[in-house]
């Protein structure tokens, strides 16, 4: 359990509160136009195959690979409430990932675990990385390899939908597929 | 008379800045029959006020939002005294007043204030406080503040708080262009600063003891790190940046160590504590559950915690020495998580599910361990004391958008600071 330690000095555009700081000074993080695409045109539920998020011309989702309907589609596995199981309608996205991550040994991938918005913040990173992990699980029981896949926890600081309702939830409660490039 | 007082020179930590600007709007939303009345005079003339700044209403309100104290309205008074021996006890007496709060300020040189102010219990027509404050412009908002403190503690023996700050994260915009920015404003919202923005989510911000710095949580790498940010100089700095989760920073009391949380390479959260001159790293907990949201104990001696290794998630509690087994704090309900201990740690905060919603309840630490839900609403989380832990500022939902909220330490009184912009998660109160 011993890692190593990654210490940086992140001086460089570092916020300012002496004084008296104009809104432009503040850091802003160099990871601009990163964000995940609004999957709201996505019917919940609608089983499997291609449930290929993003296609939004102005999608700032730039620097995936793998971005619209191709076989390295950024996909989504949807999860019941406080629930990391896999649902049997995902099943082909797991086998059909697994088959492009052991035909090609080269291909990286990150799952991205999501929560809705209830409950606590933390817990719901601990929820998020549970639903990524279980992905990650299925992957290598057919043979992934485990340098192939990594995972991230959102919990449900990245919505993809907006909403208090159900159908909201439904559709933030997942794991997105992420090929990296 | 005055030549007593002692005189406190304020220094005007806060500059303006131009786009500072009122944030919060208070609605008291649950009152308390018991609150104390009260009456703060119009400090100066209505010409000096509006060229400067009007402190007695500042105090006034900041006394109001205590919920201990109902205070009253200017156009209710029959007379505006400036000094002791000008009230007329038995006419405010009349007015149900149990104490009344005047003053006067004058102006000296452009920019420079001279406030007096004293405060009387009406009944006994007897002089609590009577002090001098000079300051500058910006810095009569501060003056005010310490003000309504100077009263607050001297009617009810409780440090006052209206002079310290909050930290708070703000999502502005809508999918898929958000600005998640880190804020610290005066503890009345008033002055918010930006001190981190960023395009990916920001969280968990925790107050190093001395309220120098803040550590919090930033996914601008797209994985999460645990940076610590000196709020004066702004530098920053990545404490934390393992393979999987980084998450929930909580400062040990003597500010040596944070407490934080990691994730082995198959995804098992749990707790460890990092000492932050030399990085070592400590395992506090080993459990396949999730371990979370680590808070330390008053003596730096043990951690308290969220675990679902039973089910649900419930809170814990564990010493740091090595070996130390967990002790499980709460049983009612299935859903009990992050925890905050009050100032004296005669209580906890947390976070429980009831009737489908998610409330902020408190957990008696001594004697039989009584449990009270404190909110009604449906996503109330966030809990944090405090300083003087009389109050609790969370986070909830109105109205479909995120807003902080305040609930005294008794549940009595509830009120929610509406802002003008942005969605309002994860407020901090810094310590003293």
């Amino acid at each position: 359990m011993k890692r190593m330690l990654l210490i940086a000095l992140a001086l460089a555009g570092a916020a300012l509160l002496a004084g008296c700081p104009k809104k432009h000074n503040v850091n802003d993080a160099p990871v601009a136009g990163t964000q995940v695409p609004d999957s709201s045109g996505n019917a919940e539920g609608a089983s499997t195959s291609t449930n290929a998020l993003g296609g939004d011309a102005n999608s700032a989702s730039r620097g995936y690979a793998g971005e619209g309907t191709g076989p390295l589609a950024r996909k989504v596995i949807y999860f019941d409430f406080d629930k990391s199981e896999i649902k049997p309608e995902y099943a082909e996205i797991v086998t059909f990932t697994a088959h492009a991550l052991t035909a090609n040994s080269r291909l990286k991938l990150k799952l991205e675990g999501n929560t809705d918005n209830r409950g606590t913040r933390e817990y719901n990173i601990g929820l998020g990385e549970r639903r990524a992990q279980a992905v990650r699980r299925a992957l290598m029981l057919q043979g992934v390899a485990e340098s192939q896949v990594s995972t991230v926890s959102f919990g449900a600081e990245r919505p993809a939908v907006e909403g208090e309702d159900e159908a909201a939830w439904a559709k933030n409660r997942r794991v997105e597929v992420v090929f990296l490039p | 008379m005055y030549k007593q007082l002692p005189r406190l020179a304020l220094i005007a930590l806060t500059l303006a800045c131009p786009w500072a600007h009122a944030e919060f709007v208070v609605e008291v939303t649950k009152g308390q029959t018991e609150a104390i009345p009260l009456a703060v005079v119009p400090f100066a003339s209505a010409e000096l006020t509006a060229a400067s700044f009007d402190v007695a209403q500042l105090v006034s309100d900041d006394l109001a939002r205590s919920g201990r104290f109902k205070t009253m309205d200017r156009k209710d008074m029959i007379e505006q005294p400036h000094a002791g021996a000008n009230i007329s006890f038995d006419d405010w007496r009349r007015l149900n007043n149990d104490y009344i709060v005047v003053g006067s300020m004058q102006a000296l040189g452009t920019d420079r204030y001279s406030i007096t102010y004293e405060l009387y219990n009406v009944l006994t027509k007897q002089r609590l406080l009577g002090f001098q404050i000079s300051a500058n412009r910006p810095g009569l908002r501060s003056a005010g503040h310490q003000i309504a403190d100077a009263v607050f503690e001297k009617i009810l023996g409780i440090r006052g708080a209206f002079s310290t700050r909050i930290a708070y994260v703000s999502v502005l915009g809508h999918l898929p262009d958000k600005t998640y920015q880190l804020i610290v404003a005066d503890a009345d919202g008033e002055n918010p600063r930006v001190v981190m923005q960023s395009r990916e989510p920001l969280m968990s911000p925790s107050w190093s003891p001395d309220g120098s710095s803040l550590a919090y949580v930033s996914f601008e790498q797209r994985l999460p790190s645990v940076y610590v940010q000196t709020l004066k100089s702004g530098d920053r700095r990545i404490v934390s940046a393992h393979a999987g989760v980084n998450q929930a920073p909580a400062w040990s009391p003597d500010g040596q160590k944070l407490a934080l949380v990691l994730s082995t390479r198959d995804g098992n959260l749990d707790i460890y504590t990092m000492d932050l001159t030399t990085q070592q790293l400590t395992r506090i907990t080993d459990d396949p559950g999730i371990d979370t949201e680590p808070q330390w104990s008053k003596d730096g001696q043990s951690i308290y915690f969220t675990s679902d290794r039973a089910g649900g998630p419930q809170i814990y509690k564990v010493g740091i020495r090595p070996g130390d087994k967990p002790r499980r704090l709460t049983f009612q309900g299935s859903y009990n998580a992050r925890a905050r201990i009050s100032p004296d740690e005669t209580q906890l905060a947390f976070v429980t599910q009831e009737d489908g919603g998610y409330r902020i309840a408190t957990l008696d630490l001594r004697g039989r361990g009584d449990v009270q839900v404190l909110t009604k609403g449906h996503f109330d989380v966030s809990p944090s004391y405090a300083p003087n832990g009389a109050v609790l500022i969370y986070a909830t939902r109105d109205k479909g958008r995120g807003v902080l909220a305040l609930v005294s330490a008794d549940g009595r009184v509830q009120q929610r600071l509406v802002s003008s912009e942005g969605e309002l998660q994860e407020p901090a109160w810094a310590p003293f």
